[in-house]
Parts: structure tokens; sequence; C-alpha cells
């Protein structure tokens, strides 16, 4: 017994000098600037909390798994959840079917509220009916601004990605652009579709369009390199989501190009860019406001019979453009992950 | 493309034909069969086709800084489809490779940026966690005796997974912190993603690493033992077994390589574009084991080379920036990438049969 343990720890103490050896490396490699260390520790949006009743709100959306843009969305529900003494459900599939299910999984958790993403309309139809016959009021966030009234959902927060468009087509005409290439990550998507679209209905110029791979950032960026190597005439990129964008700006800047970048949506890092001029604008649609309203209009109904634009109209959180004139004020909270 | 001369024919070159043989072709044919029957003939012309065809009906790929993007864009595939390639040539794959690279360049921009460590630290983590994933892949198929396709299938959904909710917990978001401010990521962007000037061209350094791997490659299956041993478990586990091949460490340290391999091309992903999103690189290992399969490995094992992926992975990049240097309408992309690559594995079989028929 004790002759075992004895060796075992003769045994354990080469281990122990080698951890204590790495520790102290470790210790001496420490980064002098950036890291977590410079990052401001800064609090969210935290307001009191509210004294009704307890309720249960299920957000579905679209979702594929790892999206920036989605994340933000979910903090904005989750910061409206905590204030209005909301436990919020969330759920996300890309694939319209599952997506279905998980707003059956909802009805049959007997939830007080859904807020649901209309990607696919189409796809979504039955089991929002459902949903009403359970007498569960449905909201409709982000996608479906053409469809929401049709499927009877009682309010929609989003921003009409034709009307986004061709507000950035103007801009492109107000910066005097020639030609533009639309950047489109996932090929197929209506959403993505839509804002191409738009961009070419006010752009004075033209507007070509380019699919690559959004899983595969080396590809995004080879691909832009490609696309101005082969038409030197592009003057501005347009780039459909933030990573993309930050990309696009270093195959511009590598490829010596002197085309610009604009873009749809916003992170952290892109203000950032924003202000060193690398991007010159961006046309935020707000997804923490989107998240918030869902939720926070559910719990207004609840509570006090509210409707939101009124039951009509559909409550726009976009355009808003990002510019060098006001990222300073936005940069603050991309930081926090919450613009 | 001077990387053919390193290439040595991976299987046995066929028999001298007999004194008696007078037909007059004899003495040419043999040397042309053993040429054509390299796994990497068939490859190498139809890169060659790919090459020609987008020089003809792309010009703008005639430019020196088209030539070095499309190298890049290969050579990110190319890194990666070397170790796959070994693996799959010693019999398994691995499905798993794809979000590996993200997890590995996770793991490092992570582990500095939270610790606010000298990257270098981040890099040296990220190496072990790789290779922990590739000899977990090894050790559970040993073990098992489940078809790699199982136990890695398994490692890819933990690994996405994982991906996405590590980097949610520590961070609070789905991408990682920008680490470009801190100490040593020069010096590391230096040598994972840097590029330097030829004749007024940027060249990406990926390519060079991927030239180099791919001749130490080429050098370890055909001039080393190890080189046999892989060969020897693709080709029939139970006899390499007889014979004394060591079949359980050449089977774990080829998924050891295939980390190796992740975890190079994580931390070029990293140092060239300073974070990190959490859900990529799902899909990027059927790419892979396409540009391992289109490069002449058989997917059963046993047979292929290094080299062949070499071009495998560079007919990937081809297609794929050709179209668009093309201009060709970029609704058809996919399909247009499907029908050259369906058509160059055909020429890649046609050249073998033909080869191999005497």
């Amino acid at each position: 017994m004790d002759r075992s343990s004895h060796s075992r720890s003769r045994r354990m103490a080469p281990l122990v000098a080698l951890a204590a050896a790495a520790a102290l490396t470790l210790a001496g490699c420490s980064s002098g600037s950036g890291g977590k260390k410079a990052e401001e520790s800064a609090e969210g949006a935290a307001a009191g909390k509210a004294n009704t009743p307890r309720m249960t709100v299920a957000l579905v959306t679209h979702q594929s798994p790892g999206d920036t843009f989605w994340d933000i969305v979910r903090k904005g529900a989750e910061a409206a959840a905590a204030k209005d003494n909301v436990k919020l459900i969330y759920s996300a599939d890309p694939s319209a079917g599952v997506q279905a299910n998980l707003v059956q999984n909802a009805i049959d958790q007997k939830v007080d509220g859904i807020a649901v993403t209309l990607a696919k309309p189409d796809a979504l139809k039955d089991v929002i009916a459902k949903a009403k016959a359970a007498n569960i009021p449905v909201v409709g966030l982000n996608s479906g601004v053409s469809e929401w009234q049709k499927l009877g959902l009682m309010e929609f927060f989003g921003q009409d990605e034709t009307v986004a468009g061709e507000a950035l087509g103007k801009r492109l005409n107000e910066a005097g652009a020639k030609k533009a290439v639309c950047v489109i990550q996932e090929q197929g998507n209506i959403g993505l579709t839509q804002r191409c679209d738009g961009v070419e209905k006010t752009f004075s110029g033209t507007v070509e369009t380019l699919n690559v791979n959004g899983t595969d950032m080396p590809s995004v960026k080879s691909t832009i390199t490609a696309k101005l190597a082969e038409d030197k005439a592009i003057d501005y990129v347009v780039t459909l989501g933030a990573p993309f964008a930050l990309t696009a700006a270093q195959a511009v800047s590598e490829s010596g190009s002197g085309a610009k970048v604009a873009t749809f949506d916003l992170n952290k890092d892109l203000t950032g860019a924003i202000s060193k001029g690398s991007i010159e604008f961006a046309v935020d649609q707000q997804p923490y406001l989107q998240g918030y309203l869902a939720i926070d209009s559910l719990w207004l109904y609840k509570n006090n019979g509210n409707y939101m634009g009124g039951g009509e109209q559909p409550v726009l959180t976009g355009p808003a453009f990002v510019d060098k004139s006001n990222v300073d004020a936005v940069a603050g909270f991309a930081a926090k992950g919450t613009r | 493309m001077s990387m053919t001369q390193q290439a040595e024919p991976a299987v046995t070159s066929p028999p001298a034909p007999g004194p008696k043989d007078t037909d007059g072709r004899t003495a040419e044919r043999p040397l042309a069969l053993r040429l054509l029957a390299r796994p990497e003939v068939g490859v190498f012309l139809g890169a060659v086709a790919v090459l020609v065809f987008f020089l003809i009906t792309a010009p703008p790929v005639r430019d020196g800084g088209s030539m070095a993007n499309i190298l890049y864009q290969s050579s990110t595939i190319g890194i990666m489809a070397l170790p796959v390639a070994l693996l799959m040539i010693g019999g398994e794959f691995d499905l798993s490779s794809g979000v590996a690279v993200i997890t590995s360049a996770l793991t490092a921009s992570m582990i500095s940026y939270q610790l606010t460590m000298n990257v270098w630290v981040g890099v040296i983590v990220a190496l072990i966690v790789s290779l922990a994933v590739g000899l977990f892949n090894g050790w559970m198929l040993v073990k098992t005796g489940l078809p790699s396709f199982l136990v890695t299938l398994g490692t890819f959904l933990i690994l996405q997974g994982a991906n996405l909710a590590i980097t949610k917990l520590v961070t609070g978001n789905v991408a990682t912190d920008d680490i470009s401010t801190m100490d040593g990521f020069d010096q590391a962007k230096a040598l994972f993603a840097s590029s330097f000037d030829v004749g007024g061209v940027q060249v990406k350094i990926t390519i060079v690493w991927w030239l180099v791997f791919a001749a130490l490659a080429t050098w370890v299956l055909l001039r080393t033992k190890y080189g046999n041993w892989i060969f020897a478990v693709g080709g029939n586990k139970e006899s390499a077994r007889a014979v004394g091949v060591p079949v359980t460490f050449t089977k774990i340290s080829l998924f050891m390589l295939v980390g190796f391999g992740a975890w190079f091309v994580g931390m070029h992903q990293l140092f060239s574009f300073n974070t990190v999103q959490s859900g990529e690189g799902v899909g990027q290992e059927l790419i892979y084991i396409a540009a391992a399969v289109i490069g002449g490995c058989l997917l059963t094992g046993g047979y292929g080379s290094a080299i062949g992926p070499v071009f495998g992975a560079f007919m990937f990049g081809m297609v794929q920036q050709g179209i668009v240097y093309a201009g060709w309408n970029p609704d058809w992309f996919k399909a247009f990438l499907g029908v050259m690559l369906l058509g160059a594995t055909l020429i890649n079989l046609w050249v073998r049969q033909t080869a191999t028929r005497r």
C-alpha cells in the first residue's frame, strides 16, 4: 500500500515538474496588446424586470448554425425576455420542413406566443393555422414582409429586402458608381436574391451577381479576386453579409483593384473597417430590434392587448445606413455583439 | 508543374518484354504504358485539358496574377487533400476533416484571446488539439473495428456542434474576436498566410507549403518503410499484419496526419482573416476527398499517389475560378463544376483502363 503510493508519487514528480514548467513558460507568453484584457467589460442593455405573470414564448427561425446575424436577433429576444419576465424557447433550422415541425413543437408545449421567420411561407402556412386554432398569438420577423398578413400573423418586424436593396442602389448612384457586383454567399436564398434585385432596380449602372461558397472563406476571397480580374470595370463590390464584406475588402486591396466595398448587415469587425475606410457603408436591418420587438410585442399583447403597426402595417427595422459619419456611435454597441 | 519530375511510379513496373518480341513496337510501348499506369497520369492530363480550355475561353486566366489566385485556391484544398489521400491509400477516410480545420482555428484564436497570451501559445495548443482529434479517430477505429465512415461521421457531428457551442460559451458570440493586434500575430502570419513578390505577381505562401508537403509526402510514400506500410494496410490489412506491418500504428498516425493538415489550414484561415466563423467548414471534407479521388486514389485503398491529389486540387481550383474568369452565368456555377469534374474523372478512368489493357 505504502510502497505503491510512494512509487506513484515518485512517478508523478516529473509530470508535476513538467506542468509547473509549462505554466511558467505560458506565463511568460502573455500578449502585451489586444486580447481579452484590452476588451472593455461593458454591460448589456439591461433594464428592470416586469412583475407581470411568467409567460412562455417560442422563437423559431430559419437560422443556419453559427451565423453572426442570427446570434444578434437571439440576443435581442433574450434581452426582451429577461425584461418582460418571459421564458424564451429558441429553436431554429434552415430547412423549411423542420422549421414547421419546430413550430408544431411549440404549439404542443402550449406556449403563450410564437414568433416565427417566414423564409419559406408556404411550408409554414398549415402549422401557423394550427397555432391560431389553438389561440396562440403568432408574430413574424425578419423574412416574409409580403406574406405575413396572408398567413394571418398579428404583427411583423423586419426589413423589406427589396426596399433595402433599392436604398443601397440609390446610395451607389450618389457615390457615382458605374458597375457593381453583388456577391451571393448562399445560392438560391430568396432574401439574398431580392436584395440584389433591389439594387439592380434603382442603380443606374450595371449589376452582375457572383455566387460564392459561404462556408469556405479562402474560396470566397479567391472568387472575388477572380471576378475583379475578369472585369476591370467593376467599381463597387456589394456583399450580403458582414463577414463576406471583410473578406471582399481584403480581396480588393490585394488585387490592387480600385473598387469599393459596401454591404448589407453589420458586426463589430465591420464597424472598425468602416471607420478605417476599407468599407464604405453598411445597410443595417437592426436584427437586435427584430428579436427584441417580436418578444416584447407578444408580451404587450398578452398584458395590454396592443398591436404594433396597428395590425395593418409591418414595423420596419431597416434599412438604416451606417457609414463614416455615424459609425462611432454604433461601434460601441456592435462591439458587444448587440448591433 | 515541375512536380511531375519528382513523381515515381507508385505501382510496380510491368515485366520487361521477352527478347523474342520483335514486332518493333515493344521497345517503345512498355515505357508509354509504364507512364500511363501511374496513378497521377490521368489527372495530369485532365488538369492540362482544363487549363488549356480556360486559357482559351477566359482571357484573364493568362495573367500571372490570375494564375497565382487559382493556385492559392488550389493550395487551400490541396494541403488538406494530401493527408486525406494518404489516409485513403491506407484504406480509410475522414469525414471530420472539414470542420476539424475550423476547430483548430477556433482553438488557437480563443486560447490566445481569452487568456491574452502570445498567439503562438494558441497555435501550439491548436496543434495538440488537432492531433488529439486525429488520435481519437484512429484509436476509435482500431479499438472498435467500426468502419471509418461511422467513426468520423460521429466526430464530424461532435466537432460541428462543439465548434458552435464552445465558441458561443466562451466569446458570447458565434465568431471569434479579432486577434490581429496581439503579440506574435505578425510572425505567425508570415509563416501561415503571407505572400511574396515573383516578377510583380503576389504569390501566397500556402502554394509553397503545398508543394513542399507534396514533395515530402511523395518521398515518404515511395522511399520509406512507412510509405510501404501505408500501401500495405490499405491493400490488405490482415496480410499486412501477418508480414509484420504495425497496422494500428500506421492507421492512427495517418489520422493524426490529417489532424496536422487541418491544423495547418486552420492556422492559415485564422491568420489571413483574423477572426473565425464557428459555422464554417461543413462540406469541405467532401471536396478534399474528391480532390484525392480525382487525383487517382482509389476509395477502396491500397492504390494512389501523393502527386495525383496535387493535380486534383489544382483542377478543382482551376474549374471553380475559371468559371468566374470566363464570366459565365453564375447560376450554372455548381452545374459547370460538376460536369467538368465528372468529365475529368472519366478521362482519368479511361487513361487508366487503356494503360492497364495490354
